[in-house]
């Protein structure tokens, strides 16, 4: 599919109204088109007005009152301020290489689960996929998890207990799954008879021709593992240095604290110095770019990714 | 359609403890080969499932057993095992507490307010943006509309405090055109609606996708057959359009009965300083700062316990009317 998103069959035409569809009248085009772009800009223009408040020097903030619409002059100060090495920025780095090691953990693991289960009639598949589908509708709530994690585990302070608990999804598995199960079995089949292991088909013949339902999985686990904040607040809330990105903007939201990085003033000379809510927005936007960055290379699979896996289940 | 299936061939069967297949399910298994066969054959697979599995075991089963917490006064020290068990006072606890009837009363209130207002959102985008002929349109503003979905709850209350906080846009506006500033942020009458909001604004552009994909999958013969018989437009839609999504809407309708008590619980912890315990408080947030917060592990755990098993119920009922109404609902016993 060239065209992101298209559900029709010929994504590339324009497609055209068929013959025996009535014309759309004005007023109904009007209604629809406005429809349409008031959703859009609800979505778009507090994005926008973080973005560019974040981008916006004292004086622009000034004139606005607050958060800014209309720029006047922009400046990457309040980014070199937080990313200068403090509190900030050993956030981000920390909520980074949490993303990526979980990913690519639960990655690993969900594929490997997924493929597992996919073979028609292999020995106890169907009680493994019952076990995994139990968890998606009982769970014993924050409190048992908690103890096992944080007596039962030790994992009380250390950064796998951001990891590990979260790391398996039942349902992005039934996903993968569904879907390599859709993957030609002529394709599996004639491996196996050229000798090929089971690992060798799943890297060879599987993986290649599911990369759709790959991308949008893994944008799934890193989204999760990116977003997350309660599991901070959890299993480490004592100890400020290990603190992820999103629980230090939780900490600035819910409990007011003060801005790190806001010490070196002497770095700006008077009147450069970036406005408090300049900085706020900063630390917004750094939780923002991974996912606008990532988004639109998934975007367009995420039809395909998710639809032949889920709807066909 | 059914949302999960685990039948990928025929019914398996169980296999005696010498690997033969049991006596009694002989006739059944006819086709199928000895366990020792199989396991020779699919240990590879075996393999393979085994991290998830034990990761599975480690951190969703044995919190489930770890409910029994639920039935002790847990002492951290003592661990499981040795603290002391109280049996069921921790629920006796729980239900004389008014704090916990203030909580599930605002779960379910908040629950129903979602039902009535979220819901239909996604549906009604699905047939508008499915009326735009444009791809190019419809593809941008799918885009748009999805990326919500991927921001934090800390992210989507941050935009939210400065569209319409005290300090946000809104108020700024309110104040230089002369009117009163209302900061819905912390007023509490205003939060149930105010959270729809934000779950709105989240979620329902990627609701949209499911409904989408239903449409997209009924027969374009059937509208022009209607319009042959003099359907218009609004007709199509009601009689062929609606009817084509009924199965996925009953669906998720049930899915989101059976999840009713899960109102959401970071968007509820995250803002319960700025309005009070009094109107965020939810199940969630109830067994989080009774247990681990005021270190009441017991009934922290018993107001879990509770909710799974309201949930597991609300879950078997819903799926029990979408069977009544002829619907497939969430799974349907075994063929």
């Amino acid at each position: 599919m060239s065209t992101a998103l298209s559900f029709k069959a010929k994504p590339h035409k324009a497609p055209k109204r068929p013959v025996w569809e009535e014309k759309p009248t004005v007023v109904g085009q009007a209604a629809k088109g406005a429809t349409l772009t008031v959703v859009v800009l609800l979505v778009v223009i507090p994005v926008y007005a973080v973005v560019l408040t974040s981008l916006s020097p004292q004086s622009s903030v000034n004139i606005a009152g607050g958060i800014v619409l209309v720029p006047h002059g922009l400046t990457l100060n309040a980014y070199r301020e937080m990313l200068d090495g403090g509190v900030i920025t050993r956030a981000m780095l920390i909520s980074l290489a949490i993303t990526v090691v979980g990913t690519a953990v639960s990655m690993v693991v969900s594929v490997l689960c997924a493929y597992g289960l996919s073979r028609p009639r292999s020995l106890g598949h169907r009680w493994i996929l019952m076990a995994l589908i139990a968890t998606m509708f009982f769970s014993g709530g924050i409190i048992p998890s908690f103890i096992v994690v944080a007596d039962l585990f030790n994992g009380y302070d250390q950064y796998w207990a951001l990891i590990l608990p979260g790391a398996v999804s039942a349902f992005n598995i039934l996903i993968i799954r569904s879907f390599y199960m859709s993957t030609a079995s002529e394709l599996i089949e004639a491996a196996k008879l050229d000798g090929a292991s089971e690992f060798r088909i799943l890297w060879s013949v599987v993986l290649p021709t599911s990369k759709a339902v790959n991308a949008v999985m893994a944008l799934f686990y890193a989204v999760g593992y990116w977003s997350a904040f309660f599991n901070v607040m959890l299993y480490m809330p004592a100890d400020s240095s290990k603190w992820t990105l999103q629980y230090v903007l939780y900490t600035y939201v819910s409990q007011g604290a003060t801005m790190p990085g806001q010490n070196s003033a002497t770095a700006f000379a008077g009147k450069d110095q970036p406005a408090p809510l300049s900085l706020q927005m900063c630390v917004v936007v750094l939780t923002l770019i991974p996912i606008l960055v990532i988004y639109p290379f998934v975007q367009k699979h995420f039809t395909k990714g998710m639809l032949t896996g889920a709807i066909k289940g | 359609m059914s949302a999960i299936s685990v039948r990928s061939g025929t019914a398996t069967t169980e296999t005696g403890p010498g690997g033969a297949p049991a006596p009694a399910k002989r006739k059944k298994a006819r086709t199928r080969l000895p366990f020792r066969v199989r396991l020779r054959r699919d240990w590879p697979l075996l393999l393979m499932a085994v991290p998830a599995v034990l990761l599975v075991i480690a951190f969703n089963y044995l919190p489930m057993f770890g409910t029994v917490t639920a039935f002790e006064y847990y002492d951290y020290i003592l661990g499981f095992w040795q603290s002391t068990w109280v049996g069921l006072q921790n629920f006796s606890d729980l239900f004389a507490d008014p704090n916990f009837w203030h909580a599930f009363e605002n779960t379910i209130v908040l629950s129903v307010i979602q039902l009535v207002l979220f819901f239909p959102v996604p549906i009604a985008l699905a047939l508008l943006l499915n009326s735009v002929l444009s791809s190019k349109i419809r593809s941008f503003v799918q885009a748009i509309v999805y990326l919500p979905h991927f921001f934090s709850w800390v992210l989507v209350i941050v935009l939210f405090q400065q569209m319409l906080g005290g300090a946000g846009l809104l108020n700024h506006l309110l104040l230089t055109h002369g009117m009163n500033a209302w900061n819905i942020m912390t007023d509490p009458g205003a939060f149930k609606y105010l959270v729809t909001a934000q779950s709105v604004w989240k979620e329902a552009g990627w609701g949209i996708i499911v409904f989408l994909a239903a449409i997209a999958a009924i027969d374009p013969a059937l509208y022009e057959a209607a319009a042959a018989d003099g359907a218009n437009r609004w007709r199509r839609t009601w009689h062929i359009t609606l009817p084509g999504m009924r199965g996925v809407i009953v669906l998720l309708l049930v899915l989101r009965l059976g999840n009713a008590l899960n109102v959401g619980f970071e968007q509820f912890l995250i803002q319960r300083n700025a309005v009070g315990s009094g109107a965020s408080e939810v199940l969630d947030t109830y067994s989080y700062y009774y247990g681990v917060a005021a270190n009441n592990f017991g009934l922290g755990a018993a107001a879990g316990l509770f909710k799974g098993v309201v949930s597991l119920l609300l879950l078997y009922g819903a799926n029990k009317v979408a069977h009544f109404f002829g619907e497939d609902g969430l799974y349907r016993g075994t063929r």
